[in-house]
């Protein structure tokens, strides 16, 4: 990759431009603070000691091409060994933690997790403060870092990378466009009349939501499609504006691949031509667009009544409370993945994108950089606003997941009535929160220490 | 009479010592069985019994009130049904193909034991890539031009097409393991049987009919039974194939573990699941049985 073609010279070390830098939200919704990356492209690489075997386990960067760049590129240059675990699922990522910790041994040293993750492991005492490490990092946003302590005064983990889930059409598709449509400020209307009209034209669905059991489509119902027509996801799960959003999402659905329920990747079924129109992690769309530059082309989230909402997702790095074998080692493992050497080797190698302001550098390959155009865009529409990931629901993540995959099962798939699909999905919601206590995070309006209400 | 008195003593002695080794030979297995068998199926009922609170049916309330129960358990069963007599008589045609030692016979037996050694994972990739929209079958049928665009072959608002898909796949992967089990009991049978049909004019399907199948029946019972508790446990195919366009029981349950991360619903699944492979061998065990006096040898 890029990285490794250019020797000694940085691909994140240009000058910082306030208006070309990825203005990166992170998991509060504040921008990026800019700036302090010029002086600090010299930061050193990695521990001048040896630290040993360090045992890092993974609940992100799962694709084999990632994998296998944080074995030869991210950890290359790290002065010690690195034994990257990369867990199969998110369930198992938690049991491992959980089993470690009842077992009172283990050998875990860092982990690596979304920030919903380390919510849970928090609440479940199963990571420690990391101050000491973070005190050290300077070259992080500051707000970024406070993402970390989990809306407490200790620092739970350091952020290593984000991403966000854009949309990518296939360019023979955009004369099909609406009239009037700009495609870097689509509603959820315009973007069904497209699905239409390619439809009409192809005389096959050709919009595609990576709906299998590893897809993220639950994400396109919480972040973007549900908080889009009714500007929250949990109080107003039942509202008239919900209604609306699961009949647009019924309708939208007869114009969706058939095979989409196979659908893990949007990029492969891009790359195929099976769709032409199709919504991902950006992660997950990478390949495509890098593959196919000229052909495919990455934009906003479209809006909805309420606001344009996106999800933007952390990627962060912890360490366990159960005694890690290399407590030392952890640490210099942490401190040298936020080095501002490493964060920039991030794009080209992950797919995902450093948590250091900066300007990427135009040596990244082409998919990368129309993704963070794109990631830009949806970030400064003056009518964006975040939807996070579940706070506090620790361990029914994977039920409130089903809440809504389930809410689309019956409303899309079996044709069931909305209102009552919405009134029964919601109580199940609602007994979440009864169970864990948690209150109501970003866009529904905070609810303070209370509980959070499905209306 | 003193030598004999002399020998029979340690004879005794060596022979009550040999009466407790049998014993002794199985308790590995027995104990191997019992931590890794019966123990975690115990604790599988009591995980399925349980809740956050104590015991409680709250699991297997949520399984039942899951909308994609019914639909596993009918596809599940749907899919038994369609592929488990399809593979008995396929499985049965090749056992008789193997037995009838032709020329070159071997090499029929390597290439039906290929599809044994694949995970059935990536069984359902091929076969995933076979299918698609894009796949091998519509690229060959627009080749040829049977098509003229691609059709979508893994649609699941076409119940029969997928089951059709998932039924190619299975079949291909596993009749083979019913075949040798088929084989394995058709080498048993003794040829002069066989030879003395043929001598009072009994042709091919007839000595088939009432030489080798009954003489066979003990191979098929335990070849049906295996197999049918293994279609209990069908999985990975299906999700490679279908996403989640259609589900099976197995599926299910890991989805609750590892999506849902709900032990309780996971373990209710795993009960159902070994509720009826038990029902279905119970089934075979008694339509099948071969009454003692009855049996070869």
């Amino acid at each position: 990759m890029s990285n490794e073609d250019e020797g000694n010279r940085l691909s994140w070390d240009e000058p910082v431009d306030r208006r070309t830098a990825l203005a990166a939200a992170g998991g509060v919704g504040a921008a990026l603070a800019l700036g302090g990356l010029a002086g600090a492209s010299r930061a050193t690489a990695g521990p001048s000691q040896n630290v040993g075997t360090v045992t890092a386990f993974f609940n992100q960067y799962q694709t084999v091409d990632a994998q296998n760049a944080i074995r030869n590129v991210i950890l290359k240059n790290f002065n010690g060994k690195v034994e990257p675990i990369f867990a199969a699922t998110a369930g198992s990522f938690i049991d491992r933690l959980r089993a470690e910790a009842r077992a009172g041994k283990g050998n875990i040293d860092v982990v690596v997790g979304l920030h919903g993750d380390f919510v849970t492991l928090q609440n479940e005492r199963l990571i420690r403060g990391i101050g000491d490490v973070a005190r050290d990092i300077k070259s992080l946003s500051p707000p970024l870092v406070t993402t970390g302590k989990l809306g407490t005064k200790t620092q739970f983990y350091v952020p290593h990378s984000q991403a966000t889930y854009i949309m990518v059409a296939n360019k023979e598709v955009l004369p099909l466009l609406p009239k009037g449509a700009n495609i870097d400020a689509l509603t959820y209307g315009q973007v069904f009349a497209w699905a239409k009209a390619i439809r009409k034209k192809t005389g096959q669905n050709r919009f595609g939501l990576p709906a299998s059991d590893t897809g993220l489509i639950h994400r396109f119902f919480q972040g973007f499609l549900v908080p889009s027509f009714t500007g929250g996801f949990v109080t107003e799960f039942r509202s008239k504006r919900a209604e609306q959003a699961w009949d647009y999402m019924r309708q939208l659905w007869e114009y969706t691949h058939p095979q989409a329920l196979t659908y893990s990747f949007m990029q492969d079924a891009l790359l195929s031509e099976e769709v032409l129109l199709g919504w991902d992690h950006v992660a997950r769309l990478n390949v495509g667009l890098e593959r196919r530059p000229d052909d495919l082309v990455a934009f906003p989230v479209p809006r909805g009544p309420a606001a344009r909402s996106y999800m933007p997702v952390v990627v962060g790095l912890g360490i366990p409370s159960q005694n890690p074998p290399n407590l030392a080692g952890a640490k210099a493992l942490i401190k040298y993945l936020t080095t501002i050497r490493s964060q920039a080797q991030v794009p080209a190698s992950l797919g995902f994108f450093p948590v250091v302001s900066g300007k990427l550098s135009r040596s990244l390959g082409p998919g990368l950089l129309a993704e963070a155009a794109a990631i830009r865009k949806q970030q400064r529409a003056p009518d964006a606003s975040q939807a996070l990931l579940p706070v506090g629901i620790g361990a029914e993540g994977g039920n409130f997941n089903n809440v809504y995959r389930d809410t689309f099962t019956r409303i899309v798939r079996n044709g069931e009535n909305i209102k009552t699909v919405l009134k029964e999905q919601g109580d199940k919601l609602q007994a979440i929160f009864d169970k864990t206590g948690a209150p109501c995070w970003a866009p529904d309006p905070p609810s303070g220490k209370a509980r959070c209400r499905v209306k | 009479m003193t030598t004999i008195a002399h020998e029979t003593a340690p004879l005794t002695r060596r022979k009550r010592r040999w009466e407790g080794l049998p014993y002794w030979l199985i308790l590995p297995t027995v104990v191997y069985l019992g931590l890794f068998f019966v123990w975690p199926m115990i604790q599988s009922f009591g995980l399925a019994l349980r809740d956050e609170s104590g015991w409680s049916i709250t699991a297997f309330k949520t399984m039942v009130n899951d909308p994609a129960f019914g639909e596993a358990m009918g596809f599940t069963f749907l899919l038994i049904a369609v592929v488990v007599p399809l593979q008995f008589f396929l499985a049965l045609g090749m056992a008789l193909l193997l037995n009838a030692k032709l020329r070159f016979g071997g090499i029929f037996l390597y290439i039906f034991l290929l599809p044994l050694a694949i995970s059935d994972l990536a069984a359902g990739i091929v076969w995933s890539a076979i299918f698609t929209e894009r796949g091998y079958l519509n690229t060959i049928l627009e080749g040829v031009g049977v098509l003229d665009q691609p059709h979508i072959w893994l649609d699941p608002t076409n119940k029969t097409q997928l089951v059709i898909a998932v039924a190619a796949a299975e079949i291909w992967r596993s009749t083979t393991f019913m075949m040798v089990i088929l084989f394995a009991g058709l080498q048993g049978i003794p040829r002069d049987y066989g030879e003395a049909a043929e001598v009072f004019g009994a042709g091919f399907f007839r000595r088939v009919r009432h030489v080798i199948l009954p003489m066979l029946k003990p191979s098929i019972q335990v070849a049906l039974l295996l197999r049918l508790i293994f279609a209990f446990e069908v999985f990975a195919v299906v999700i490679a194939i279908t996403g989640r366009g259609a589900t099976v029981l197995a599926a299910e349950a890991y989805r609750w573990q590892a999506t849902n991360m709900n032990e309780h619903v996971a373990a209710a699944y795993s009960v159902v699941i070994l509720g009826l492979s038990l029902a279905a061998a119970a089934v075979v065990l008694v339509v099948l049985r071969t009454p003692r006096e009855r049996r070869l040898r």
